[in-house]
């Protein structure tokens, strides 16, 4: 018998984690945000411990700003699957009226950081999985795969815990909480190829498909709901794009394209000349951006 | 198209190990165009003066660009017509020391730079060091900064003639020197037009083509176990990750430490239902009858494993806080995870010279042979043999941080007489109606063997079952110790002052310090029988770990 595959020992080491985790934390959840990674992490969830299901709840942070389609997506697959699927939004953002238009920066803050925080804190979660790969993003890049964080949620970038062959610390004490990422080693690539390899059901908003958008600061922004408010000057279109990341609707970025299967989403990633992050608004702020949230509590 | 290739680069700060691999992604077109604009970006406000810092690709940290140094070890991500590769480029400072043994434990392959105006450094020797120690087999010295020594091929072959020493010394196979200039490109992925005297590969391309594939000649089948699956009633299967072999429906297995047989009745890999699996592939075996197996358990096949409770392992002491003997931690091995204390530290080695050195504490980034005893019997075996059974880390029970890491080089092959079946120790406790202690008695004063006697009977009327045991010379009291508390008995230990200092394994069931007051006989038996009352307290294994 010869060797694995490269993506057979992606899968292998994602499972080993996934199946650490429940064996050694005492309250695992695994993050679940709708997208493609969320996708991957879920189908090697449900086979790491199959027959049984997966022996810890999934949790969605919603920002109320998701596509339409990724709730009703989200909700679909939970039952399909049959597991549990939690749900938080920072209730107190939503009075205050928090949104992407007029906050910024403070938005990703309240509504997403925040949000998880209080989330964690509520079901007292020691554990928390994460789609996050380190071919993302530069402070990504660093991370371990069991990455601790501080009973703040914080992550101390300067400090992390030596992570040597398999043999991953989960020692938390009290209020502490590791972040745990099965994928860190998949690249975007990867992630393409082994939907196409385990044919694993996506949301549609990775497909191409006539969608009405507006043109602002060189990003295609679908206007998903009467929320968007059209700025002086902007109109909305109706044209052919997918999205290469999802988030909320308002800082996701898409792209212009024809592709409306896999194949053909894969040979445009290939081919790709700028990397997924720069369709998401929030990373181009500042550089050291991501790892200044990431300190701070952010996945 | 050959497989995965995982490779580091390290050496001394400075030797231009970032640079290396940026321009290796550089040139191979294997950026993004908004990456390699922000490089470009970046580059204007940095040290080249405009032109390209190819660095700046991997020190991603604010704190590594502010400082100019790599703090962390990154990984990178890239795929050439031939080959895939995970790169982990690894700091270079000696503070840094346990980043990049991190990268090693992870790699197949090192790329060890060298400044060919420096030569061979204390550093350079360190990460060679610790690269063989963790494993790798494969090592590539790359002779960087040729162009600073006008490509001098004199300068190359002294180099050459410290490596190979080096070499000797860490006894390394399959060790290949290239002379290069990672901010010129001379080498990298190109061949030279200044360096005519070198015939042999580019970098890129002798990782390319390097084949670093095992011989694969029947090994035996082993899989630590991770968790048990038991969706219902109905099924009950062992998941893990087979780390060596493979396994066949109908195949039987010995399982360890309990020692039993079965057969092999279903293997899922994956979600799929399967007639084999191999090395490498997330399994859920269910065997064909009732096994004493749980986390931590390993299931093999042929793979001649043994148990042992006490291990010799060299260990790279990674915590700022210095090691002493005596130290509690919790130990990780494969899936176990049980409390282990470090017992001695035989020697230090030298990173630089490798001599041994007498040390009574360890510092953060030395290494040193120690022995460790463990809480219990776990498998275990030498990291050359059986690489996943000799890989461990230490645990520091306070802060929980990753203090140690080490490799096993010999096990305490003494006890393999240890055995302990389906009537354990908690059967046994149960049984008897009280818990297996160790009291110490040392000879002195009023202490001797009448007193003990007197002491034995009393507990005797107590209903305790006790076992007077003084042991001659030269016995091997640990293991005669151990032996008894698995019958279960409540040990009277008589023993001299230097006998009982030879004695490693104290724990919570060992009472040495009961006689500050001069207690009479009776006294005595009354505080023994209170120590070893019974309590039904279940023992979830979960507490244990």
């Amino acid at each position: 018998m010869g060797e694995l595959s490269h993506l057979d020992e992606l899968e292998a080491e994602a499972i080993y984690i996934i199946r650490e985790v429940a064996a050694e934390c005492e309250k695992p959840v695994m993050l679940y945000s709708i997208g493609k990674d969320s996708s991957v992490m879920l189908h090697l969830a449900m086979k790491a411990f199959y027959p049984e299901k997966p022996p810890f709840p999934f949790l969605h942070v919603n920002t109320t700003w998701k596509f339409k389609e990724m709730i009703e997506f989200r909700d679909r697959r939970a039952k399909e699957l049959g597991i549990e699927m939690l749900e938080y939004i920072n209730e107190e953002g939503v009075k205050q009226g928090i949104n992407p238009f007029d906050h910024g920066a403070a938005y990703t803050d309240i509504m997403k950081t925040q949000a998880l925080k209080q989330a964690l804190d509520k079901y007292g979660f020691t554990a928390a999985f994460g789609g996050g790969r380190r071919d993302e993003e530069k402070s990504r890049a660093k991370e371990r795969i069991f990455s601790f964080r501080n009973e703040h949620h914080a992550w101390d970038p300067k400090n992390q815990r030596p992570e040597m062959w398999k043999l991953y610390n989960s020692k938390i004490n009290k209020k502490e909480e590791v972040r745990v990422f099965p994928l860190s080693n998949w690249t975007e690539t990867d992630i393409w190829q082994y939907i196409r390899r385990e044919n694993i059901e996506i949301p549609s908003l990775y497909f191409a498909k006539v969608r009405p958008v507006v043109y602002r600061d060189g990003n295609i922004i679908m206007v998903d709901d009467d929320r968007m408010k059209l700025l002086p000057g902007e109109k909305v279109e109706h044209k052919s794009v997918r999205f290469r990341t999802l988030g909320c609707y308002p800082l996701t970025g898409g792209c212009e394209s024809t592709a409306t299967t896999l194949d053909e989403i894969i040979d445009e990633t290939l081919s790709a000349v700028s990397s997924e992050r720069t369709t998401r608004v929030i990373d181009n702020e500042a550089a050291g951006s991501m790892e200044r949230r990431k300190r701070e509590g952010y996945f | 198209m050959s497989g995965l290739l995982k490779f580091i680069t390290c050496g001394s700060v400075d030797d231009g190990k970032s640079t290396l691999i940026g321009h290796i992604l550089y040139d191979s077109k294997l950026l993004y165009t908004d990456q390699e604009k922000a490089l470009e970006l970046d580059s204007k406000v940095g040290s080249r003066g405009g032109a390209i810092d190819y660095s700046l690709l991997l020190d991603g940290l604010m704190a590594e660009r502010e400082q100019g140094i790599t703090i962390d070890v990154a990984y990178r991500y890239f795929t050439t017509d031939k080959r895939s590769f995970i790169v982990a480029d690894t700091p270079g400072h000696e503070e840094y020391t346990r980043n990049m043994a991190v990268g090693a434990s992870f790699a197949d392959l090192a790329v060890i730079l060298i400044d060919a105006k420096q030569g061979v450094l204390v550093q350079t020797r360190r990460h060679a060091r610790i690269c063989s120690l963790m494993g790798i087999k494969y090592f590539v010295f790359a002779i960087n900064k040729m162009d600073l020594v006008g490509y001098d091929e004199k300068r190359f072959r002294e180099i050459e003639k410290q490596v190979e020493e080096l070499t000797k010394e860490l006894q390394l196979a399959n060790v290949k020197l290239i002379p290069v200039s990672a901010t010129e490109g001379d080498n990298v992925t190109k061949p030279s037009e200044n360096i005519k005297w070198y015939q042999g590969e580019t970098l890129l391309s002798y990782l390319e083509n390097i084949d670093i594939t095992e011989d694969d000649h029947e090994k035996g089948f082993y899989m630590p176990v991770q968790r048990v699956c038991r969706p219902d009633h109905t099924f009950r299967g062992f998941q893990g990750q087979i780390e060596d072999g493979q396994i066949h429906v109908g195949d039987e297995v010995t399982t360890l430490p309990s020692n039993e047989t079965a057969k092999v009745k279903s293997i899922h890999v994956g979600d799929k239902e399967s007639q084999v699996a191999k090395k490498g592939q997330p399994v859920t075996i269910q065997l064909d009858r009732e096994v004493d197996v749980s986390r931590g358990c390993v299931l093999s096949v042929d793979a001649s494993l043994l148990t042992a409770s006490s291990i010799t392992a060299t260990l790279l002491w990674m915590d700022d806080e210095e090691l002493r003997t005596g130290k509690n931690f919790f130990f990780k091995l494969g899936t176990k995870m049980i409390p282990a204390v470090v017992s001695s530290i035989e020697y230090a080695i030298d990173v630089n010279t490798g001599a041994k050195k007498e040390v009574s504490t360890l510092g953060k980034n030395e290494i040193a042979v120690c022995k460790i005893t463990l809480a219990d019997q776990i498998v275990v075996d030498e990291f050359k043999k059986h690489k996943t059974l000799g890989e461990l880390i230490l645990i520091d029970r306070i802060t929980n941080m990753t203090s140690a890491c080490g490799v096993v080089e010999s096990i305490d092959t003494k006890e393999h007489g240890l055995y302990e079946g389906r009537i354990d120790r908690k059967v046994r406790a149960a049984m008897k109606g009280q818990k297996a202690v160790t009291v110490e008695f040392i000879k002195e004063g009023t202490i001797d063997r009448a007193f003990v006697e007197d002491v034995e009977k009393a507990l005797s009327l107590q209903g305790r079952h006790t076992y007077l045991y003084a042991p001659t010379p030269n016995e091997d009291i640990d293991l005669v110790i151990k032996h008894l508390h698995r019958a279960g008995l409540v040990v009277l230990l008589l023993v001299d002052k230097k006998q009982a200092d030879t004695i490693t394994n104290k724990d919570e069931h060992y009472i040495s310090d009961w006689n500050k007051t001069g207690l009479a006989a009776n006294e005595v038996a009354k505080f023994i029988a209170k120590e070893s009352a019974y309590s039904d307290i279940f023992v979830h294994e979960r507490d244990y770990i």
